[in-house]
């Protein structure tokens, strides 16, 4: 094991797939040159040239199109869109075109193609720019949707998305990039729809993944000198979700938080929460407790986004509710 | 009227001529038979015929080979029987039988045929064209030298789709044909009212590719022109955009009494039909005499009518088809559920 950030982490998992299969290539804005906006491609272009690493103009539609056209005719396309919320302008190609193709052919086309980039807010990038996205794409069948919160989960899972045979949604965090964690040495993939526990615990189960991850943790910290034992469970992929291991946590635990800085109304935490209530009502000594970012577009200035997103002390607060001790 | 001369048509040998004469009339007589049975509500959904197109379909075929890539819009039953699908799985695909080319699971405006190259049948007017970019993107990719033909109607070009696959295709040199059937109504939308400029062949000029137009009512004129266009895509020097007038007899789709135009300019179109054209074409070069023409068509009659009784006997979708094909590895690690 060595510590990298999760930029590295992402970099290494390029770096080894591109070198693994020349069916593979990254294609978006300022992959090459630039070394990735957010620095994730970083000497690729040098080492695998402009045929396997390609720049691409300001055309979301058309390049995330053109990849699902590649991928259609057997190639395996890496497209890297520069953030989330551009790819808005591709959802016709990755909603009606990547997502259906298996099914509407009766299995005669795939396509095997990762769509990956930054999701959610950073800091004072306003409202354009700091959306979440997971429910969305997660929403439509035929899509398989990733967020790793660990550098090691998102090495392991990108290297399985470029592997895997259907379209995968791919997100990551422009503040995460600098994070550090502990990464295997040597090959390794982590599978696509298993979660981890990420903390063991008895009283309460916390679901979080991507960013959130990291806020549940502290939370459950706090928690601890409480002496409230939190367990977080880590789903690492939206679709196809690990529910037998979120389940087995809430009927251990009794109790279920669900975290996610994203939006509260027909986000991912009201899906789960539905799987919990009705696998877990015996079991609930309270509703599920879901702590959402607020519902508003992002605002800019630092005080007002700090009130727009769930904080360490927003998750020790839903942990209290759930188990109905009094803060 | 002097017969018309063709640069590269007039060169072709004469099994292929009675081949497109026969492609021709395929076409016609299966989408004579669809209206048919739309009507006879055997069909549902939106259908959408080409009759009036085919030249198009037919010309194009010609001129390129077998292993190309096709990708088209939902204007598709003509151009996956142009591929060489027999028509008995394309029929079976509208009725919604299991025997489909798409096991019922896609319909009309969803054939796809994979062995003959034929990727689809797509449902976004303009979503088909990145895709196109995507196939011939590949060929570069990979140096195998075949060529992508995307077709797509006028309407089309006012999509963004349009615009940023044209500029990554020009610029990067993809070997893609981009076939504008103008067939002059976007549903019921003159071109005139929706576009500022006509002359689609002339948005070419925007991204530094050739620009053409051809009769798009006329089978080898269209040969000629894509003949060219695919020569140049095979040898390297990028894509074409080809613009071909043509017309379609029938409403956007079988829902459309076409009301928008008048009687006067559908029956002016239809003198000007590619089938007798291309019928007076074949006896002229002496490819067949009337006779074995005659029996063309009367094998087509057969053929269609056999397409359809396998339709109706063939049996509708299990229902444990419902959840398959959703993914190729639904749990993302290997194992199925």
């Amino acid at each position: 094991m060595r510590e990298l950030t999760f930029r590295d982490a992402l970099n290494e998992a390029l770096d080894e797939e591109l070198g693994r299969d020349p069916d593979t290539f990254l294609m978006g804005e300022e992959v090459g040159a630039y070394n990735g906006a957010y620095k994730v491609s970083r000497g690729l272009l040098d080492k695998y040239g402009p045929r396997r690493v390609i720049d691409s103009p300001i055309s979301e539609l058309g390049f995330c199109g053109l990849g699902v056209g590649a991928a259609m005719a057997g190639l395996k396309p890496i497209i890297e869109v520069m953030t989330w919320n551009f790819a808005i302008l591709a959802m016709d190609q990755i909603v009606n075109t990547a997502a259906k193709m298996h099914y509407m052919s009766a299995g005669e086309l795939s396509c095997p193609i990762v769509f990956r980039g930054p999701n959610g807010a950073a800091h004072s990038l306003a409202a354009q720019h700091s959306q979440w996205f997971e429910a969305q794409y997660a929403y439509f069948p035929g899509l398989k949707v990733i967020v790793p919160g660990t550098p090691a989960d998102a090495k392991g899972l990108l290297k399985s998305a470029i592997r895997d045979p259907d379209p995968c949604i791919f997100m990551e965090s422009e503040t995460m990039y600098a994070w550090k964690g502990m990464v295997p040495d040597g090959e390794y993939t982590v599978p696509i729809g298993k979660g981890e526990i990420k903390r063991e615990g008895t009283d309460c189960t916390i679901v979080a993944w991507g960013k959130a991850l990291k806020i549940a943790l502290d939370g459950a910290e706090l928690l601890a000198k409480e002496g409230i034992s939190v367990e977080v469970v880590d789903p690492r992929t939206i679709r196809p979700l690990d529910e037998a291991m979120i389940v087995g946590s809430v009927q251990k635990t009794g109790a279920c938080v669900v975290l996610e800085e994203g939006w509260p109304y027909f986000n991912v935490g009201a899906q789960i929460s539905d799987i919990v209530q009705r696998a877990c009502f015996d079991i609930l000594d309270s509703p599920v407790i879901r702590v959402t970012g607020a519902d508003v577009p992002m605002p800019y200035a630092k005080t007002l986004e700090a009130l727009a997103r769930p904080d360490e002390h927003s998750v020790v607060a839903g942990v209290k509710t759930a188990l109905n001790v009094r803060s | 009227m002097a017969k018309p001369t063709y640069e590269l048509a007039d060169k072709l040998d004469k099994a292929t001529l009675v081949k497109m004469y026969r492609q021709l009339q395929l076409m016609r007589r299966f989408e004579e038979r669809c209206a048919q049975q739309y009507a006879l509500q055997k069909i549902a959904g939106f259908c959408h015929l080409y009759i009036g197109q085919e030249a198009v379909a037919v010309g194009t075929e010609a001129a390129i080979n077998p292993d190309d890539y096709m990708i088209s819009a939902y204007r598709d039953h003509a151009q996956i029987l142009g591929r060489g699908t027999p028509a008995g799985p394309v029929m079976a695909e509208l009725f919604g039988k299991a025997t489909g080319v798409a096991k019922g699971k896609g319909g009309s405006m969803h054939l796809y045929d994979v062995s003959r190259h034929f990727y689809g049948g797509w449902g976004i007017v303009g979503g088909q064209i990145p895709l196109a970019l995507g196939t011939a993107y590949a060929s570069k990719y990979r140096g195998d030298k075949r060529v992508t033909v995307c077709y797509f109607g006028e309407a089309a070009v006012n999509q963004g789709a349009f615009h940023e696959a044209l500029n990554m295709a020009a610029l990067w040199k993809v070997p893609a044909i981009f076939i504008c059937e103008n067939n002059r109504y976007g549903m019921g939308t003159p071109i005139e009212v929706s576009s500022a400029v006509v002359d689609v062949y002339k948005r070419a000029a925007a991204y530094d590719i050739p620009g053409v137009w051809a009769d798009g009512m006329d089978t080898l004129a269209m040969y000629d022109a894509v003949k060219k266009a695919a020569d140049r895509a095979r040898a390297g020097e990028g894509p074409t955009l080809l613009e071909a007038r043509t017309y379609r007899y029938r409403g956007h789709s079988m829902s459309d009494p076409a009301v928008y135009r008048t009687r006067d300019e559908v029956d002016t179109e239809r003198e000007n039909d590619p089938i007798p054209k291309m019928r007076a074409y074949v006896l002229a070069k002496k490819a067949a005499k009337e006779k074995e023409l005659d029996e063309i068509d009367e094998a087509i009659e057969v053929e269609v009518e056999e397409s359809i009784k396998f339709s109706e006997d063939s049996p509708w979708p299990d229902g444990s088809e419902l959840y398959t094909e959703v993914y190729v590895d639904p749990m993302g690690h290997g194992e199925t559920k």
